[in-house]
């Protein structure tokens, strides 16, 4: 469990990191305490670098052709559109999901431990047609890519 | 059909007439004495019927004449219309095959030389072709669209259509319109049907994964997700032969997600590189083939991303494309057929094929002129007795036709303009929206119009009407909407149907406009703009989101047909279209 | 417990995939009671947590665009047939659920 807790509190990234670490090494916080802080200001942020940054402690990240996103070229239904996340790196500590033209842009950050891969799936909310953002933070650094997912009202097909 | 082939050539003062023998492209050097003497060649014969739509009888289809291709698809095949069609393949104006591969003097051509398609005719070809190539030596393969487009496939659930293709003979079929019945029915058809239905592309979502109602389809693969056989192996002329389904990717978008919520599809371009490179790996075929309900411009785009596919044999967009196209992609090249619809043709390619590799084809979209081809009398007395249940309803005469009735083309057709004038009058609408199906057969000037005519340009499962009031900025979000899944540039945007057919309202088209800026100027009939805050009262049908509450739209149509008593259009709704000058795809 | 979540945990080849619906309505807190033209509250799921055999595989922070009946589906080396898999969820209104399974 030690070990688990020191990854988390690292994990949580910069500015927290000092205060929180020393609450959960002074055993004032229990592991489920420290899950409960969920990262309100990245959720909130209604800009996409901002919520980047908010997420993963920086907004800069680099496109990388090592990370597949897939979802469907049109939605079947925008409620509902799933999103696979895959990386092809090594030391994957993060993964953060993004909707571009959503009025909330984040919708999930995942935290790996170490031995999980980095591949995830889920489920997102689409208003409109516009990209799927995927960020990784693989040994400290930040790398993205892009997927447009076209929201369509559908019939009339041949 | 009483006039054997040769008495019906004589008769049409047509045997040995230029306008019979192809003079081109299709045609070896000598002359063959029919249109169905197709030579022998290699060792493996692939058939390819596609969209028949469930036309168990013979039946008029006129091909388009406004087929657009936007961007990178502009003047290529297949949208290439009338005299830009038939100088690219090189085919003579007035000959058989112009007529069935151009709307060119349609009606006085129609006349001459009769109806198209028809199982009893089609499966008279298929036997002559298969006894001339020998025992085992082809396949004949649907790519799907067969189990929806009749009264009597509506009302049989598609059961008719799938013991029509038992007797034809059907080896390998994928789908689209047969994913508007509910699963239960699918499921059961596939069971029934004697062929194998296969798709790369359908899963089963992730919520009934954890309780899936058809664990035990065999067709089903628990690890992999797949609803359906991804592919299968066939042994032809002693060559193993792959064939790997493509289902229409967007089907729960185009119809009604409601009645298969459990499958989710798409086109997964790299799912079918995965699974053509673990074909080629573990089973070490002679030939891979792609059976596809993409829809050609689809198509095109996933043979230059995918590679190691010999031929992609398409359907959907219902283009009757005379020569594959070849797309290089990375792996080598790849051939790319589409079929045309309604039964109007059936595709024959003749392989050679040694040791793994595609060496030689010869290929030929033959179509099937039922005058020519005398009915396959078990097919006759199956499909007779399949429709005698529903004959006399069907062949009740509703109108007259004072012109020509169609509907295929990317605008209104003369048919669809039916249909609206019905939902306008009927529902006592402003404005009335149709969906722009490509099926739909076609009817001639002073022929009666049946039921079974009103049955083939509607019978969908989601037939309800609906009358509500729409502003006009509503009105303008679906016109864009359809006009992007048909004009989008990038061909995986595009769903492959036609424009939205619309009643009362007139507008102008760009259709090289990015999406939110193709549709302007909506007009009502008499000339008042259409405001984006006013509100319409527009009737419709076939709703894809939920069930609309009116009648079926057949009894909406027929009701106004026996209003009418004869038929004449007074005002056709189609766009003024800006931007496509001299396109290939427009025609005069 | 565990009335809203279906989990399978299944091992091959030395990785276990875990896949998990959980039944939530996933409200953003944006939307309309059609009938009282009233927002309805956001009420959704923020965390969810997968362990096997106790120790930590996922941590997932979730915000209101997760759709309704949320999917989660991830990979992690090692794990055996018999092993013990809990997953739990927690929302903003502090409901909570949890379940435990065994790999396939």
């Amino acid at each position: 469990m030690k070990l688990d807790q020191k990854r988390r509190v690292f994990l949580k990234g910069s500015v927290a990191a000092t205060s929180v670490g020393f609450a959960v090494g002074a055993g004032l916080l229990t592991p489920s305490a420290v899950l409960a802080a969920w990262n309100k200001s990245a959720f909130e942020a209604k800009a996409v670098d901002k919520a980047i940054g908010g997420a993963l402690g920086n907004p800069t990240t680099s496109p990388s052709d090592k990370i597949s996103i897939k979802a469907p070229d049109i939605a079947e239904n925008g409620a509902v559109v799933p999103v696979s996340i895959k990386a092809d790196l090594d030391g994957v500590t993060e993964i953060a999901l993004l909707v571009e033209k959503n009025a909330n842009p984040l919708s999930a950050i995942f935290h790996l431990p170490k031995g999980t891969l980095p591949d995830v799936s889920t489920r997102v909310k689409m208003g409109k047609t516009g990209d799927v953002i995927a960020v990784v933070k693989a040994n400290g650094k930040l790398y993205s890519a892009r997927k447009s997912v076209k929201v369509t009202i559908g019939g009339c097909g041949g | 059909m009483s006039l054997s082939r040769r008495e019906f050539l004589r008769l049409m003062g047509l045997a040995g007439a230029a306008g019979l023998l192809p003079t081109s492209a299709f045609a070896a050097a000598r002359k063959p004495s029919d249109l169905y003497e197709i030579p022998a060649f290699g060792n493996v014969t692939l058939l390819h019927m596609t969209d028949c739509h469930a036309q168990l009888n013979p039946i008029y289809f006129r091909e388009p004449s406004v087929n657009l291709g936007i961007g990178a698809a502009k003047g290529r095949p297949p949208h290439l219309v009338g005299k830009h069609f038939l100088q690219y393949y090189g085919i003579e104006p007035g000959s058989i095959e112009a007529h069935a591969f151009t709307y060119l003097d349609y009606v006085e051509l129609a006349r001459k030389y009769g109806k198209v398609g028809g199982f009893a005719h089609l499966a008279t070809l298929v036997k002559r072709l298969r006894a001339e190539r020998g025992d085992g030596k082809t396949l004949l393969l649907d790519g799907g669209d067969t189990w929806q487009g009749s009264g009597t496939a509506f009302w049989t659930r598609g059961k008719d259509m799938v013991g029509a293709c038992n007797l034809l003979g059907v080896d390998v079929m994928t789908g689209h319109w047969e994913f508007t019945y509910l699963e239960k029915e699918v499921i059961a058809n596939i069971q029934e049907f004697k062929g194998e239905f296969v798709a790369q592309n359908v899963s089963v979502n992730e919520d009934a994964l954890f309780d899936y109602a058809f664990a035990d389809f065999e067709g089903f693969d628990e690890d992999s997700g797949l609803a359906f056989k991804p592919y299968t192996i066939k042994i032809v002329g002693g060559m193993k032969v792959a064939v790997i389904g493509q289902a229409f990717p967007y089907t729960p978008i185009a119809n009604p997600r409601r009645f298969i919520p459990d499958w989710t599809f798409g086109i997964k371009d790299e799912h079918m590189q995965a699974t053509v490179n673990q074909v080629r790996e573990s089973e070490e075929p002679d030939l891979v083939v792609v059976l596809s309900h993409n829809g050609m411009d689809v198509d095109l785009k996933m043979a230059s991303r995918v590679s190691g596919i010999d031929v992609i044999f398409g359907g959907h967009t219902h283009d009757g494309v005379p020569k594959p196209v070849v797309v290089s992609n990375k792996g080598g090249k790849t051939l790319v057929t589409n079929a045309g619809s309604n039964g109007k043709f059936l595709a024959v390619m003749d392989l050679e094929v040694s040791k793994g590799r595609l060496k030689d084809y010869r290929y030929r979209l033959v179509p099937v002129f039922a005058n020519l081809l005398p009915a396959d009398p078990e097919m006759q007395a199956y499909i007779d007795k399949v429709r005698a249940p529903y004959k006399d309803k069907l062949e009740q005469k509703l109108a007259v036709a004072d012109e020509l009735l169609y509907r295929r083309g990317n605008f209104n057709g003369t048919f669809d303009q039916v249909i609206c004038d019905a939902l306008r009058e009927v529902k006592d609408a402003q404005i009335s929206l149709s969906p722009g199906f490509r099926w739909g057969t076609t009817v001639l000037p002073g022929q009666e119009i049946t039921l079974d005519n009103v049955m083939d340009q509607t019978c969908i499962t989601y037939p309800e009407t609906y009358r509500r009031e729409m502003t006009g900025k509503d009105i303008k979000d679906i016109l864009e909407d359809v006009c992007d899944n048909l004009f989008n540039p990038d061909p995986y945007y595009q769903q492959g149907g036609d424009m939205v057919r619309v009643g009362g309202m007139d507008y102008v088209c760009n259709p090289t406009e990015k999406m939110g800026r193709r549709i302007s100027n909506m007009t009502l009939d008499d000339g008042t703009p259409v405001e984006a805050n006013k509100k319409y009262v527009v009737a419709g049908w076939a709703t894809v989101n939920s069930q609309a509450p009116g009648r079926p739209i057949w009894e909406v149509v027929s009701e106004y047909l026996e209003r009418q008593g004869t038929v004449k259009i007074k005002k056709l709704n189609t766009p003024r279209l800006v931007g496509v000058k001299g396109n290939p795809g427009l025609g005069s | 417990m565990a009335k809203t979540i279906k989990i399978r945990a299944k091992a091959k080849d030395g990785v276990t995939t875990v896949k998990s619906l959980i039944t939530h309505p996933m409200e953003t807190g944006l939307r309309k009671n059609k009938k009282t033209g009233k927002l309805i509250p956001a009420h959704f799921i923020q965390e969810v947590v997968c362990k096997h055999n106790g120790k930590e595989v996922i941590n997932c922070e979730w915000g209101a665009s997760i759709s309704k009946n949320p999917y989660l589906a991830f990979k992690f080396k090692g794990g055996k047939k018999g092993d013990t898999i809990e997953l739990s969820w927690k929302d903003n209104t502090g409901q909570s659920d949890s379940i435990t399974t065994k790999i396939r």
